[in-house]
């Protein structure tokens, strides 16, 4: 039922169709890309060339073909995007679930802690942590540098949790006042069971939402910190889509449009297509949207 | 001779729904006298309340409405919104089942009762806020000049049902429309009310219209009653003639339904509700009548006069004797 | 009501103190002070050194540290930049005045139009116009700040200078280089772009809101009572309709506001539009400490305030939540 209602949404099934067609292009790379991800066109002069025939996006500072960097580096973002997504909902559920099942103390402590992180201004936030992060020395083995791609995706599991433990509490309350979970509790059913049973199906649909905007947020995130020159850094002329686009904002002065508008286009529709997505989602997990006559 | 302030023809109501055309209303005859209290009695999908929100022309634009609605001589069917806005909370009003949803939360009460009184009569700010203390004491608020200040949250549901009434009949309507206004009281509240309803329709000689699934609240207060099921008028006539013999196996049912002390087992009325998308042929009422036979499921019964009632039974001169308990 | 303010802003002091605390131990852990100073001042001496700690109460321990910064802080006695020595209040204040200015000009206009869009759109949900808003509002929260920004600048600045001679809004500054004075009209047009794209957001943030808002209470049955009263269309909708809708928009607009202060890093480093976002991303980078913390306790002041503003302004407005 809510499946029939989610492909009800137009724009959310392009949306998939699109993200698919992505993503399949971006896992078969080598085959898909034309090049390799530090890679010549050509012989120099190779520099800034204009979209052509062997260099379909056209290239960048060393001749480098932005296709096929592009193509590698939305796979580092969507591999960034889905793993920081996945442990940030599977972390945050549970906090949230037991925050908002629980009460009392527990639940006080996480939402004011919650309350604090996400009242700052994302970006203040985000450095300070990555740098504190960075500093704590026992981190190291598990993340790997500052720079590695590893560390960002435990930066954004860190930042994401809170906001999906927020939705699950809201949720997960918002069901404990409802009267089935009383009646449950009145033929005696135990705790984990109201939980297993009762509780997590019907939290699936908020958290699913969760996940959605949770894999946005690390991609733009990820965006934004590379815009600043604190992406990830792996070596051998890797790049993501952070990084691409952070490149944009030179290109723009100096009119290589090119190298601004299609990592900015790519970024655009891989952020619409999923917010779409989450949107559809939302609508069609929703079981009060009797709205009216 | 007593006149009709409300009559209603050959009413049909209809909804676009993403699952088909809904039947609300399917041809529904009635009126109201003057001054009388008509308590109109149905299941839910009965079109009982869809009638009267159509009276007032408060339903959705999914909706069509065909036949006549008569009000003190006016056609109702086919005005523009602005003219039945200027017949609304004047002419008549219409007060619904829950009292604390009804009123707007960040107005004082004293506020709600004049902005009424204002939109349809020359009142200035403050003759309005004195005559709107005067309601509420009509309806029995005590402290009505203090209580007037109030916000309705701070106001019992039994008091904000009495609120919602003395907005109801500000500028003095002829028709005031009441759906399950005590469905959502305590029984004693309830009382209370209906009290209020009939106090005031005896001071200002207003017709009310009392839709519910009560029969107990329906005894005390109507004068007449009107009795649907599926869309349409099963049965009407005075109150005590209706109670005493009635002639359509649904009142009936109805009546048999009632708990009575020394009665061991409760007897419902079989069966389910009706599909108003697509209703059974004929008497829809026939998948449930202990009585239906073949002329049931081909005939779409009309009401017509049977002893001292209206009935629209095809088989009513065949029923054997009512009786409470069977 | 008086009294539940009084409450709020008693508590708002320990949670001023408790918060500052939390960052003053960040930053310390995170941009290594001492380790900062040394690198931006290589000559400097042992003693220098230690007159640097003590004055930025950077103790071993964090506790006792902080008390000796907190104490400097409030005396008024801050401690100077690690660059050049300059002081930290006039380069704050000019900092904050900038954002300020851009932050209101944006939030009007993108709250102004926000709020027109969601009330169109909600008078016929589902009709073409809603739909329409309601896609455009999504568009505008799906792109990144920066994308419209570097977009934005592509367009009206250097392609309209290729195309028509001049650039229409210029890209960078609060005004042209070597400026001095007050011109109003210098200063809207170099702040034309980054009120824009800062609006695109609030635009369609607040548009989405209002619509959701007034749809609610547009269905709800005290507004079944308002229509069978036969008042207005006109008044039913703003007596009833926007003076309930506009409550939680209210509150969460508060909320925002006290967030910009610190929230336009982006957009003010595309237009090198010298606020409190560059302000933060330079000492940032330097690892100033005494740049940092008079802006983080302007940062979390702004938001406890505004978090404040937004509680009363909704028990004001929600008679509902008035606690006695």
């Amino acid at each position: 039922m809510a499946f029939r209602r989610f492909v009800s949404h137009k724009a959310a099934v392009i949306s998939c169709v699109i993200l698919g067609l992505l993503t399949l292009l971006v896992i078969f790379a080598p085959f898909t890309s034309r090049y390799g991800v530090n890679e010549s066109v050509q012989v120099p002069p190779n520099s800034f060339l204009t979209p052509r025939a062997n260099a379909w996006l056209g290239t960048d500072d060393i001749g480098r073909d932005l296709y096929s960097r592009l193509i590698y580096g939305v796979r580092v973002s969507l591999i960034i995007g889905l793993l920081s997504a996945l442990i940030s909902v599977t972390i945050g559920s549970l906090v949230g679930a037991i925050a908002g099942f629980r009460g009392g103390k527990f639940d006080d402590i996480m939402m004011r802690i919650t309350d604090l992180f996400l009242a700052f201004p994302f970006l203040v936030t985000l450095l300070i942590v990555r740098n504190v992060l960075g500093a704590i020395p026992w981190i190291k083995p598990l993340s790997g540098d500052m720079n590695s791609v590893r560390f960002i995706i435990i930066l954004f599991s860190i930042f994401g949790w809170m906001s999906v433990a927020r939705i699950v509490r809201g949720q997960v309350l918002s069901l404990k006042e409802r009267e089935f979970i009383e009646a449950a509790r009145a033929v005696g059913a135990s705790r984990r069971f109201i939980i297993r049973q009762h509780l997590i199906p019907n939290s699936i649909g908020p958290i699913m939402v969760a996940l959605t905007f949770s894999v946005v947020g690390a991609i733009t995130g990820e965006s934004t910190l590379a815009f600043f020159g604190y992406g990830p850094q792996a070596g051998d002329g890797a790049t993501s889509l952070g990084i691409l686009v952070g490149a944009a904002k030179g290109a723009v002065q100096t009119g290589y449009w090119w190298l601004a508008v299609f990592p900015c286009f790519t970024l655009v529709v891989i952020s619409l297509s999923i917010n779409f997505i989450g949107d559809a989602l939302r609508d069609s997990t929703d079981t009060q949207l009797d709205r009216g006559l | 001779m007593t006149e009709t302030i409300l009559q209603i023809r050959n009413l049909h109501i209809t909804f676009e729904t993403p699952f088909g055309q809904v039947l609300a209303v399917r041809g529904v005859d009635l009126d109201v006298m003057k001054g009388e209290v008509l308590g109109v009695v149905g299941e839910s999908g009965s079109g009982k309340s869809v009638t009267f929100l159509a009276t007032m022309g408060l339903l959705s634009s999914r909706a069509r409405v065909s036949g006549s609605i008569v009000l003190d001589g006016e056609e109702l069917v086919g005005k523009s919104s602005q003219q039945m806005r200027s017949v609304r909370g004047r002419v008549m009003s219409m007060i619904f089942q829950d009292p604390l949803s009804a009123l707007n939360p960040v107005h004082r009460i004293g506020k709600q009762i004049s902005e009424m009184l204002q939109s349809h009569q020359e009142f200035t700010k403050k003759q309005a806020a004195t005559r709107a203390i005067e309601l509420l004491d009509l309806v029995g608020i005590p402290q009505p000049a203090e209580r007037a200040m109030q916000y309705p949250h701070e106001f019992s549901g039994g008091m904000r049902q009495r609120v919602v009434i003395a907005i109801a009949i500000a500028n003095n309507p002829k028709l005031l429309i009441a759906d399950e206004p005590t469905t959502a009281l305590d029984v004693t509240v309830q009382a209370q009310i209906l009290e209020v309803i009939k106090r005031v329709q005896q001071q200002l000689g207003t017709a009310v219209v009392l839709i519910t699934h009560d029969l107990g609240i329906i005894a005390r207060v109507a004068d007449r009653v009107d009795v649907m099921y599926a869309g349409r008028n099963v049965e009407q006539g005075l109150v005590d003639n209706l109670y005493d013999h009635p002639s359509h196996p649904y009142t009936r049912g109805l009546l048999r339904s009632i708990p009575q002390p020394g009665k061991e087992r409760l007897t419902p009325i079989a069966g389910f509700p009706p599909n108003m998308i697509s209703p059974p042929s004929g008497c829809a009422f026939r998948t449930r009548c202990e009585f239906s036979d073949e002329q049931c499921e081909t005939t779409i019964p009309e009401l017509i006069p049977f002893a001292d009632l209206q009935t629209a039974c095809l088989r009513a001169h065949e029923l054997p004797n009512f009786t409470v308990t069977q | 009501m008086i009294r539940y303010i009084l409450r709020r802003l008693a508590w708002a002091i320990p949670t001023l103190l408790i918060v500052t605390f939390l960052v003053y131990v960040a930053l310390r852990i995170g941009t290594n002070p001492v380790e900062s100073y040394k690198r931006s001042n290589p000559r400097v001496t042992p003693e220098k050194i230690r007159q640097y700690i003590d004055i930025n109460g950077l103790d071993p321990n964090y506790v006792l540290g902080y008390f000796r910064w907190l104490n400097n802080f409030v005396t008024g006695n801050w401690p100077r930049s690690i660059k050049g020595s300059r002081e930290v209040w006039p380069a704050l204040k000019d900092a904050m005045a900038n954002t300020l200015r851009l932050g209101i000009a944006a939030t009007v206009v993108g709250v102004f139009f926000g709020l027109i869009f969601g009330l169109l759109a909600s008078l016929r949900p589902g009709g073409r116009r809603d739909i329409a808003i309601n896609t455009g509002a999504f568009i505008g929260i799906s792109i990144p700040p920066f994308i419209s920004a570097i977009l934005l600048q592509l367009l009206f600045a250097v392609y309209w200078q290729r195309w028509f001679g001049s650039s229409l809004f210029p890209t960078s500054g609060v005004y042209p280089a070597g400026h001095t004075g007050f011109d109003l009209f210098l200063m809207l047009k170099f702040m034309a772009l980054p009120t824009i794209v800062v609006a695109i957001q609030i635009v369609a943030t607040y548009s989405r809101y209002l619509r959701s808002s007034l749809l609610d209470v547009l269905n709800s049955d005290y507004m079944r009572t308002a229509r069978s009263k036969g008042i207005s269309e006109r008044r039913i909708l703003v007596h009833h309709g926007m003076r309930n809708a506009l409550i939680p928009i209210v509150t969460v607009a508060a909320i925002d506001f006290g967030a910009i202060v610190g929230g336009l890093i982006i957009t003010e480093n595309i237009f090198s539009y010298p606020g409190m976002g560059l302000y933060f991303l330079k000492s940032f980078g330097d690892g100033d400490f005494p740049l940092l913390m008079p802006w983080m306790v302007i940062i979390v002041a702004s938001i406890l305030i505004f978090n404040l503003i937004a509680d009363i302004s909704y028990a004001w407005l929600d008679p509902r939540i008035r606690l006695e």
